[in-house]
This record gives structure tokens, sequence and C-alpha cells, in this order.
């Protein structure tokens, strides 16, 4: 007995090993992304400190440790660098708008703009323009959603039908593509040069398109009412066809289209 | 700060510190202790608004076109206003000016005037007239086409202008050799 198991374990030493133990499989290493360096320069400002200018703050990560999006690194830089940086963000996937800021001179959503891969060149992040901060890249968003809330967007119409839903025709439906997908991010208000100026009293892009959207229901009976309420020099006409609206929309919308279409509806009324 | 936390040893180091017997024998921990950490002041809640508007006051507003991408949207739009605030200024000016000295600025010493320059000055002078000239109109031909709802797409926008561009660039040309 004594000698069968000797012999056995013998012949066992000289059998080949099987991959799963092998040399070779015991030296794979994970793949090594190599570091690439990408310098993000941030607009900072402290409530705390209000005497201590604006200034902009720079950071340094690894694009290959850091997802695709602005909003990835932001999160990065806020976890493992600055837990003090300050911004909205909610959804991640561009329903929500929080997370709408100025990234290399264009207003858009930090979650949907991505990070330049070119690491020679900074990515420079601001807070929306000609907006009160209340703390780094954080707006004072109040005057913007008093102005939303001043042009009555709900349905208004005093006669509902009694024994059921609105019905509305597919064609004027269709009208209201383009304009009910606003998220009120404020990317578009707060890029265009006639709101920078007149904040205090001109509408802006966003409240104007939902405006024209609530006056191009089929549904709505109240469209004098509220073309009453755009008829003085500057709540519409402040806007001067510069479509930085349209061009900085991160949901692709038109708001300029829909001012231009206002204002030709409220000439020829 | 953020090693302790990694390695889960804030509470039992807080626990250290803040331990009684350490605190008894240490003034300056007991100090820090009596005077805790936070200081809260009880406020009625009507006080809240006060305090948001001296915040308000203090906060800086953020910048904007100097750090906004240059676009033509914008860029054209701010052209067309100072060439037409320019154009504003010289038709006043020498209007008003003509009406304080009338023999200076009349047709004949103009003409004169402008003769007797060089002619590099002349052509520069017609080139700094020609091309605001040109784009204030032929932007104005586009304003009038957004208005009767042409060309209201993003990219409407931005081929219009480009033709406006290359309408004005023709034209000061022609303007400047007539």
């Amino acid at each position: 007995m004594q000698s069968l198991v000797a012999t056995r374990s013998s012949a066992l030493k000289h059998t080949v090993r099987g991959f799963a133990s092998s040399a070779a499989r015991g030296q794979a290493t994970p793949l090594q992304k190599p570091v690439l360096n990408k310098e993000f320069k941030i607009y900072r400002w402290n409530p705390d400190e209000p005497s201590k200018k604006p200034t902009l703050q720079s950071y340094t990560i690894d694009l290959n440790q850091c997802g695709p999006m602005i909003l990835d690194a932001l999160i990065k830089i806020k976890n493992e660098i600055d837990p003090t940086l300050t911004f909205r963000r909610s959804c991640r996937e561009g329903i929500c708008g929080s997370c709408a800021m100025n990234i290399n001179g264009q207003n858009t959503l930090a979650c949907l703009c991505r990070i330049d891969r070119n690491a020679s060149k900074d990515t420079k992040i601001y807070p929306l323009p000609h907006m009160y901060i209340v703390k780094d890249l954080v707006p004072d968003l109040t005057q913007f959603y008093k102005q939303y809330k001043s042009i009555e967007p709900y349905l208004q119409n005093d006669n509902p039908p009694a024994d059921r839903e609105f019905l509305q025709s597919q064609e004027d439906r269709k009208k209201l593509d383009g304009m009910y997908e606003c998220i009120l991010c404020a990317c578009c208000s707060t890029s265009c040069p006639s709101y920078w100026w007149n904040q205090d009293e001109y509408l802006g892009p966003a409240t104007l398109m939902a405006a024209y959207r609530w006056m191009a229901d089929s549904r709505d009976t109240y469209k004098t009412h509220r073309m009453e309420k755009m008829q003085n020099e500057l709540s519409l006409y402040r806007c001067h066809t510069i479509f930085n609206c349209a061009r900085t929309c991160p949901k692709g919308l038109n708001p300029a289209a829909a001012i231009a279409k206002m204002k030709l509806e409220l000439a020829s009324e | 700060m953020l090693a302790y936390r990694a390695l889960g040893l804030g509470p039992a180091l807080r626990q250290a510190a803040l331990n009684p017997r350490n605190v008894a024998r240490n003034p300056a921990l007991r100090n820090l202790v009596a005077r805790r950490f936070v200081q809260t002041e009880s406020l009625p809640p009507s006080a809240a608004q006060a305090i948001l508007n001296k915040q308000r006051l203090l906060r800086p507003s953020s910048p904007h076109f100097t750090i906004y991408q240059p676009q033509l949207t914008w860029l054209g739009s701010i052209a067309n206003r100072v060439t037409g605030a320019g154009f504003s200024v010289l038709l006043y000016g020498y209007a008003l000016a003509y009406l304080v000295a009338p023999e200076t600025f009349s047709s004949a010493n103009v003409v004169e005037l402008i003769a007797s320059l060089p002619e590099a000055v002349k052509y520069a002078g017609k080139v700094i007239l020609a091309a605001p000239f040109a784009f204030h109109s032929l932007n104005g031909l586009r304003h009038l086409g957004w208005d009767m709802g042409r060309f209201l797409t993003l990219k409407g926008a931005y081929s219009s202008g480009y033709a406006v561009l290359g309408a004005t660039a023709v034209s000061t040309i022609a303007l400047v050799l007539l």
C-alpha cells in the first residue's frame, strides 16, 4: 500500500500541468491603459468668502480613469480631488436639465457633452453666463422660473368638453412638436445677448417658446389674452433673431423660430 | 481626512479624542467640546427672506460675452448693430456739423478735401465706408426674410449668414472700384 501511494505521487509530479494553473496563465495581467492627463479649469466662487473674487481653479484628471462625459469628470473631481466643488446634477441623461453650464464657451448639459480627448488643450467650465451665482457652477434661476410662471404655462379653456377629454387633430398636435420637448435647462436664455442685457423685463427664448407652445395649442382658448401680454416693447420684441438659442439648445430645439412665428402672428393679428 | 474616511477610522479617532477621560485631562480639548464644532442660532422662519436677500446682494454675476464662444450668430448681430450705430453717428454728426458751420462742410469743400488726399487714403476710406454699408444693408434683407418667416432653421440662419458675408465682400469690392 505504502509503495503504491509513493509511486502515484511521483507519477503526478511529472504530469504536465493543466492550463488553469500554468505559468503563462498566472502571468496574465489586466490591460493597463496609459495615463491621459487633461486639465480642467473650473469657475469657483464661495459665498462664505464673498469678498474673494471668482477664480478659475485648475484640476488635472486621468481621462482613462474617467467616464466619457464632462459630468463624469466633474463627479470624479468632486469625489477624488475637491469635495467642495459645487454643481447641480440629477438624471445624467439629458432629461432633467440640472447640469446646464458653459463648457468651452458654449452652454450645454454637462451630461450630454463629451470630454474632448485632446489632452494638450484644457477644458474651461463656467456657470451659465450673466446669472447671479449661488456657488461655483450653481446659478440663481429664481428670475428664470418666475418668468416661466408669468406666461401661465398650462391649458386654459373655459368650455371644456362635458363628456370626454379634449380632442385634437393630428395636424394640430404636430404644431407642438419641437416645442413641448423643452426641459427648461436655461441654456438658451443665458446664451442670448438680449437676455444678458435685459434680463429683468425681456422674457428670454425658453419662456417665449413655452408661451408660443400654448398659443399654438388648438385646445387652448386664451390665445388673445396670451398675445396681449406680449404687446409691449420688452417682453417679446427684445428678441433680435440672433439664433444663439437655437445654436446652443442641447435638445436641438429652435426657440428663435417659435419667437419669429409669434411675432408674425402678432403682426398679422 | 480622506484617508481616515477610506479606512473607516473617523469614528474611532473621534471617540478617542473626545473620550471623557482624555477631555478631562486636556484643557484645550475641554474647551473644544464645550464650544462645539458648529455654532447654531435660533431664528424665526420669517428671517429666511432677509438672509437670502443679504446673500443675493453679494452674489457675483457670471462672465458672459468674454467667455462665450465666438459664433456667426451673435457676432453677426453685434456687427449689424455696430455698423448701424456707426452710420447713424456719421449721418447725424455730419448734418449737425453742417448746421453749425455750413461753409466748412459744404459739398464743394468736402470734394476738394478728399481730392487732395493720397490714393491709398482714398481707397482705405472707401473700404471703411463701403464694407459696413454693404454688410448692414444685406443683413437688413436677411432680417426682413426672418420677419417674413424665411430661413428660420439653424441651417438657414447659418447659410444666409455666410451668403451675406460673401455678398458683402463682393459688393465692397464693387463699391470701392466705382
